[in-house]
């Protein structure tokens, strides 16, 4: 198969997608930002410290280990790559490590953040607390409600939680709110985004930083699982996670699957599909696939997943499936929470209800996957404990979401 | 009041103004804020307290440019259901005044189609337009839609701006729009002292007319501004006024607006 182009290129694209769309004020900032990432991402020290804290701090490598009774029951092999297990119970960390290093090299000492359901929050706190920097991480107002124990994980590592009251006070409002706070402190402030979205260099950044999973995977699959995987398959909200798998695999003859929350169904009009959907637009500094209206106002995201629930999706992820190298797909809330439970009872790992969506694809699928004879990798990009309080309630007959 | 149009009706205000020794006065209003019917008064109200230009500012869902004054304004015009259509029709109905300049996000303007925005703004005499999340490096394709009809896309230059961000848009059309400090919109209590440094360095590279926003809220304020700089913006604090008032729109508007326009006239 053809070697896929590098990107981005130079300006920050990836095909038609990406960019800088940021006011002005910024743009110095982002060329700043660049330079020193290009530079310090080489620099054999840099790397060498990286390692060290992913290491043994975060606890990489992670284990990646054939699911036995899920790979029995479905009738072809399955493998689980364990980000679950990292420090602070998601892949998240990968990043928010990578670029607290770089913001204590550039001598910023304050860094910000935005957080839906607070995992990239809670990762960030960590790293600034690891550094002793300052924190501040902005968070919408109905997240603070629905997450109120990330709000105080947060607080007891030491970070600053500010409500967002504006717009829909979700994770795209936070967002917004972080990039308002770097355009007035920009000279002070490093803006550690959480995944795989806003303005170059960010998209390639956070994507460098989470490679670290499937440069591990790829490894351990051709070591103890015998071979490449015929399929890999992420959850995608922002697609941290799913970019962090599929980049070390993007060259080989492996299926790149993408699976969007579908939330209460596409057809509902509640849901997080944006690449499902489709529509090009900008939002938070990068072109990307939207969800919006008709006249370009972005359209709420909604997915019981809070990971998920996010109206946009990372540039490199809408060229993966405009060039047709990954396949996008979207799975329900409903199904999402069956793959939940059978997942736990299968293998004795509760997911992420994030992961649980990459996990309810593989479920959906299992009749052609057990025919072409899959070997399917999926990234169990955290875990669920954070999901347990919520699904709980709502299975009581409560509503927690 | 002008016979010309687009970006040649923008120079010929700053022209005016220039002529009698002043600084443009430049206020900003939210359309569909509070509702689009007040626009048509708004928009005069501001002309006979002398403005020179007029800002209509496209309400946007997620404004990452503005305060919490204006993402209020823009939040409640789209709550109320004010559409892109609906301010079209809106300006095409207004008599010839004061040149006006759109104000508004980059999603709204491409979901529109680049094309299709220039082509329908210039259909309803607008002049130009300012796009905040739209920087100098992503600019060109809109650029040249609005080139072709002759509309200004008015540059922004930051305090942290470069030089090289200056000789970038010294061929820009229209003003410039100098952003008086590193932060969104909003009212605030003074004026940076960095805001007559950023004057002089983009005056030393182009001759467009300077105009300043972001914060300027008293008559003071922009006096001040009017001193150094060719046009005075004002939004937030003009929107908060039209917040706290209930009646009269267009009267709270003009009497927010003609003070300032006096303190321009004795600089």
């Amino acid at each position: 198969m053809p070697t896929m182009k590098r990107v981005p290129d130079a300006s920050g694209r990836f095909g038609p997608f990406g960019g800088r769309y940021v006011p002005e004020t910024l743009i110095p900032a982002l060329d700043e930002l660049e330079s020193a990432y290009r530079r310090w991402r080489m620099d054999p020290e840099f790397k060498a410290e990286l390692q060290e804290y992913l290491r043994n701090y975060v606890g990489r490598p992670t284990p990646l280990r054939r699911a036995d009774r899920m790979s029995e029951a479905l009738g072809f092999e399955v493998y689980l790559k364990r980000e679950d297990l990292n420090h602070t119970g998601a892949h998240k960390i990968n990043n928010t490590i990578g670029q607290t290093l770089l913001a204590r090299r550039m001598h910023k000492n304050r860094i910000i953040a935005e957080t839906g359901a607070g995992q990239h929050g809670v990762a960030t706190a960590t790293a600034a607390s690891l550094f002793g920097l300052e924190a501040e991480i902005f968070m919408g107002e109905e997240d603070v409600r629905r997450q109120a124990l990330n709000v105080y994980r947060m607080k007891v590592l030491g970070a600053k939680v500010t409500p967002v009251h504006s717009g829909t006070k979700t994770l795209k409002d936070a967002t917004n709110e972080a990039i308002r706070d770097w355009v007035t402190h920009v000279r002070t402030t490093f803006y550690v985004i959480g995944s795989v979205v806003g303005p170059h260099p960010y998209p390639m950044m956070v994507r460098d930083f989470q490679a670290v999973i499937g440069k591990e995977a790829r490894r351990q699959m051709t070591s103890v699982g015998g071979g490449l995987p015929t399929h890999v398959v992420a959850c995608i909200g922002g697609g941290s996670n799913g970019m962090g798998i599929f980049y070390p695999f993007r060259n080989d003859p492996v299926k790149l699957v993408g699976v969007e929350a579908a939330g209460e169904g596409i057809a509902s009009g509640r849901h997080a599909a944006s690449i499902s959907v489709g529509e090009t637009g900008v939002l938070h500094g990068a072109m990307s696939y939207l969800l919006q209206n008709e006249d370009g106002q972005i359209h709420p995201a909604h997915s019981i997943s809070a990971g998920l629930d996010y109206p946009g999706v990372g540039p490199e992820h809408a060229y993966l499936h405009h060039s047709g190298r990954a396949q996008y797909f979207s799975v329900t809330d409903s199904e999402a929470l069956d793959a939940f439970h059978q997942f736990a009872q299968w293998e004795g790992i509760i997911p992420a209800l994030e992961s649980a969506h990459a996990v309810a694809w593989v479920l959906r699928e299992r009749h052609d996957l057990r025919k072409a004879g899959a070997r399917v990798l999926i990234n169990i990009s955290g875990r669920g404990d954070k999901d347990v309080d919520a699904i709980f309630a709502l299975e009581q007959g409560g509503s927690s979401h | 009041m002008s016979q010309y149009s687009g970006y040649e009706a923008i120079k010929q205000a700053f022209g005016l103004a220039r002529g009698e020794g002043r600084a443009a006065l430049i206020p900003f209003f939210t359309a569909g804020y509070p509702t689009l019917s007040v626009l048509a008064d708004l928009i005069r109200a501001a002309e006979e307290a002398g403005a020179d230009l007029v800002e209509i500012g496209i309400p946007f869902s997620d404004p990452l440019a503005d305060g919490p004054v204006l993402q209020r304004a823009a939040g409640e015009a789209l709550a109320a259901g004010v559409t892109i259509d609906q301010i079209f029709s809106a300006l095409s109905r207004l008599p010839v005044g004061a040149p006006r300049i759109f104000l508004t996000y980059v999603n709204p303007v491409l979901r529109r189609g680049y094309a299709g925005f220039a082509h329908q703004a210039a259909d309803v005499g607008m002049a130009g337009a300012v796009v905040p999340d739209l920087p100098w490096v992503e600019s060109g394709a809109l650029s040249r839609e609005f080139d072709k009809r002759q509309l200004a896309l008015v540059p922004l230059v930051a305090p942290t701006s470069t030089s090289q961000h200056l000789r970038n848009i010294s061929t820009s059309k229209g003003f410039i729009y100098g952003v008086s400090v590193t932060g969104v919109t909003g009212s605030r209590s003074g004026i940076d002292v960095g805001v007559t440094n950023m004057v002089q360095r983009i005056k030393a590279m182009t001759d467009l007319p300077v105009a300043i926003g972001f914060g300027i809220s008293t008559p003071e304020h922009a006096r001040a501004i009017g001193e150094i700089a060719d046009g005075v913006i004002v939004g937030s604090a003009l929107t908060e006024a039209l917040m706290a008032e209930q009646g009269n729109l267009a009267k709270t508007a003009y009497e927010f607006l003609r003070p300032m326009r006096k303190a321009l006239d004795h600089v």
